[in-house]
C-alpha cells in the first residue's frame, strides 16, 4: 500500500526534525509579527484564517491518511454559529468563538463516527456526501439568511479588554489563535498519539495487528482536526464579519485540499505557505473573475502530476530536512 | 392525508428519470474505478459536456437531437481518452486519492472556462419533434420525452451490464480489473482497454447529459451537485457490482421522487441521510464487498 504523502520522514531522524522545526516556527512568528506592518493586515488575517483550516486539514490527510472532502462543513458551521451569537445573541467573542468551535467538535464527533465506518475513497465520498446534506441544511434554516447570509457582524471586545474594531488589536488577536491552534496540532504530530496515526497512515492492517483500536485513533484525529478546522471557521467571522453559503459549499473544501497540496502534504509548514499563496493568488486575480477557478483547477492538475511534495516539501527535501 | 394520484406519478417520474442520471453516471464511475482505481470526479463536467456538445451540434452544424445522441458521447468520450493518456496515466500505482485531486482538478478547468463564455445560466435545448406531446394514461399524463429518457437509459445501462458480464470482451476487462500482469501476460493490449474503458465511462457520462439537456437545460454548473448525489449512490450501492449501480440509482431516483410528493423540504437531501442509514447499518455497502 503506497501512502498519500511523499513528505513522509524515517523516525530517526525525528529529532533533528523537531530542532529544524522549533527554528522554523521561530522565523514564521517573527515574520508574522512584522508583517501586518508591511502589508495590509486584512488579508494577512484571511491566510492566517485559511492557514489554521489548512493545518487542521493537514493533521487528518498529511499524518492519518484520510482524505476529507468536507472539511468545509466544519469551517462554515462554526463561521454560523459564531456570527450569529454575536449578532443576534449579543455574546462577547471568546465566548462566540467558543460556541462556534464546540459545535464544529460536536459535529466531527457524529460525521467522523460515521464516516470511519469506510477507508480510503469512500472516506472522502462520505464525508463530501455529508458536507452537502448540512449545506442543504443551511440554504433552508432560517438563522443563516439563507443566500444571504449572516452580514455586518460586529466582533465587538475581546475579553473586555481588547478592542476589536482596532485592526491592528484583531491581527494580534487573530494571530494569536493562530499560533495556538498550531501550537495543538505540531504538540500533536509529535507525541506518542502523533506516531500511531502515522503507523496508520502507513500501514493499517499492522497497526491493528499491533493492538492498536485504529478506528478509535482515526476518530479523535477526526474529531481534532473538525474542531481546529472550527476554531478557524469562528475566528474568521470576526475578520470578513460574515458568514454565508461560501464557506460550507464543496468548492470551500476543495480550496483546502489544494492549499495544503500546494503546501506541501504531510509537513508541518506546508499549510500555512500554502493558505498564504492560495489568498493572496485570489487577492491579486480577484479581477479576473472565473478565471482564478481555472487557474486553481490548473495548479490542482500540475500539483498532482509533477509536484506532489509541495512547496515546503520541496523545500524539505532539498535541503535534507523535515519542515 | 389524501394522495393526489396525478401529483404523486408526476414526481415519481420526475424520480425515475434522476434515477436514470444517477444509474448512467454511477455505472460508469464503478466501470471506470474497476479498471484505473481512480473515483472520476471529473464525471459530472463531462456529463455537462456532453449536454453542451448537443447545443453546440444543433447550434453551429445543425445537426438534430438523434444525431447528438450518438455523436456527443463520442466526442466527449474522445476528450475523455486524451485526459486519460496525457495525465490519468501517470498516476499508475500511487494512492487512489491523487486520482480523486486530480480530476477534481479538471472538475475546476472545465467548469471553470464553460462559465466564462456562459455564464450561470440556462440555455434552451429543443425537445425533437418526434418525442414533444404525451399520452393520458387515466390516472396520470405521460409526457412522451420522459418514458424515452427512463426507457433508453434502462436500456443502455442493461446493454452495458451485457457486454461486461456475458461478452468475451467484458470477460477480458473483469480479468484485468482482478489481474492486470497476467492478462498482459496473455498478449492483451491492457493500457489500451485502459483507455477505451474510461473514454467508455465518460460516454455514459455524456449520453446521460443529452437526454436531460431537453428537460433540465444546458447550464455549466449542472453537473456540479448531481456528482455529489452520485458519489452518495457509489456509496449506498457500492462499486462491487454493475447491476448493482444500475438498481440503486433507479432506486434512489424513486425515492427522492417520493420525497418530493410527500415532504419537499427534504428532497435536496433524502440520499444523503438514506447514506447515513446505510452506513450506520451495513457499512460495505447494499451490493458491497469490503472496499
Amino acid at each position: 500500500m503506497t501512502s498519500v504523502t511523499e513528505n513522509a520522514v524515517p523516525i530517526a531522524s525525528a529529532k533533528r526534525g523537531v530542532d529544524d522545526q522549533l527554528i522554523a516556527f521561530a522565523v514564521m512568528t517573527v515574520v508574522l509579527l512584522v508583517l501586518p506592518q508591511i502589508f495590509y493586515p486584512f488579508v494577512i488575517m484571511q491566510a492566517l484564517c485559511f492557514g489554521l483550516f489548512a493545518c487542521a486539514f493537514n493533521l487528518l490527510i498529511g499524518y492519518s491518511g484520510l482524505l476529507s472532502f468536507g472539511h468545509a462543513m466544519f469551517l462554515g458551521t462554526a463561521s454560523y454559529i459564531c456570527a450569529h451569537s454575536l449578532k443576534v445573541w449579543g455574546w462577547p467573542p471568546e465566548v462566540a468563538i467558543l460556541a462556534g468551535t464546540a459545535t464544529s467538535a460536536l459535529l466531527s464527533v457524529v460525521s467522523g463516527w460515521i464516516a470511519i465506518r469506510r477507508q480510503g475513497i469512500y472516506f472522502a465520498m462520505i464525508t463530501l456526501a455529508l458536507s452537502q446534506l448540512l449545506y442543504f441544511v443551511y440554504v433552508q434554516a432560517k438563522f443563516t439568511h439563507g443566500e444571504d447570509g449572516i452580514q455586518g457582524v460586529r466582533p465587538g471586545t475581546f475579553l473586555g479588554m481588547f478592542d476589536l474594531s482596532q485592526p491592528m488589536t484583531l491581527y494580534y488577536v487573530v494571530l494569536a489563535f493562530f499560533l495556538f491552534g498550531f501550537l495543538v496540532i505540531y504538540r500533536t504530530i509529535n507525541s506518542p498519539f502523533g506516531e500511531v496515526l502515522k503507523s496508520i497512515r502507513e500501514n493499517e492492517q499492522r497497526a491493528i495487528s499491533l493492538g492498536y483500536k485504529t478506528d478509535q485513533y482515526k476518530l479523535m484525529a477526526f474529531v481534532l482536526s473538525g474542531t481546529l478546522a472550527g476554531l478557524a471557521g469562528a475566528v474568521k467571522v470576526l475578520v470578513v464579519q460574515n458568514a454565508s453559503l461560501t464557506d460550507v459549499h464543496w468548492s470551500m473544501s476543495g480550496e483546502v485540499v489544494l492549499m495544503t497540496l500546494v503546501g506541501g502534504l504531510g509537513t508541518v509548514f506546508g499549510p500555512v505557505v500554502g493558505a498564504f499563496v492560495i489568498v493572496g493568488m485570489q487577492q491579486y486575480l480577484a479581477g479576473f473573475g472565473q478565471w482564478v477557478t481555472v487557474i486553481q483547477g490548473v495548479i490542482f492538475v500540475v500539483c498532482v502530476l509533477a509536484f506532489r511534495r509541495g512547496i515546503v516539501g520541496e523545500i524539505g527535501h532539498l535541503l535534507r530536512r523535515s519542515l | 392525508m389524501a394522495i393526489n394520484t396525478q401529483a404523486m406519478m408526476a414526481q415519481l417520474l420526475v424520480g425515475l428519470i434522476n434515477g436514470s442520471f444517477y444509474a448512467l453516471l454511477s455505472l460508469g464511475l464503478a466501470v471506470i474505478f474497476g479498471m484505473l482505481n481512480i473515483i472520476n470526479f471529473a464525471h459530472g463536467a463531462l456529463y455537462m459536456m456532453g449536454a453542451f456538445c448537443a447545443y453546440f451540434l444543433f447550434n453551429l452544424f445543425g445537426l438534430n437531437y438523434w444525431w447528438a445522441l450518438i455523436l456527443s458521447p463520442i466526442a466527449v468520450g474522445i476528450v475523455g481518452m486524451i485526459i486519460e493518456r496525457t495525465m490519468l496515466r501517470w498516476l499508475t500505482g500511487l494512492d487512489h486519492l491523487y486520482g480523486l485531486l486530480l480530476t477534481f482538478g479538471l472538475v475546476l478547468i472545465i467548469q471553470g472556462l464553460f462559465q466564462n463564455y456562459f455564464g450561470t445560466s440556462g440555455l434552451p435545448y429543443e425537445m425533437p419533434d418526434l418525442l414533444k406531446g404525451g399520452t393520458n394514461l387515466g390516472f396520470m399524463f405521460l409526457p412522451t420525452y420522459r418514458a424515452w429518457v427512463v426507457v433508453f437509459s434502462l436500456v443502455v445501462c442493461l446493454a452495458t451490464w451485457f457486454v461486461i458480464e456475458k461478452t468475451r470482451l467484458g470477460a477480458y476487462l473483469r480479468a484485468a480489473t482482478e489481474n492486470p500482469t497476467l492478462v498482459r501476460a496473455f498478449g492483451i493490449n491492457v493500457p489500451r482497454m485502459i483507455t477505451l474503458t474510461y473514454g467508455l465511462g465518460v460516454g455514459l457520462a455524456a449520453l446521460a447529459g443529452v437526454l436531460s439537456a431537453p428537460i433540465n437545460q444546458v447550464r455549466p454548473l449542472m453537473g456540479a451537485d448531481l456528482i455529489i448525489v452520485v458519489f452518495a449512490v457509489v456509496v449506498i450501492g457500492g462499486m462491487g457490482s454493475i447491476m448493482g449501480s444500475i438498481v440503486t440509482g433507479f432506486m434512489l431516483g424513486v425515492l427522492e421522487g417520493l420525497t418530493k410528493y410527500f415532504y419537499p423540504e427534504a428532497s435536496n437531501t433524502v440520499v444523503f441521510v438514506f447514506m447515513v442509514l446505510v452506513l450506520l447499518v451495513k457499512p460495505t455497502g447494499l451490493t458491497g464487498r469490503a472496499a
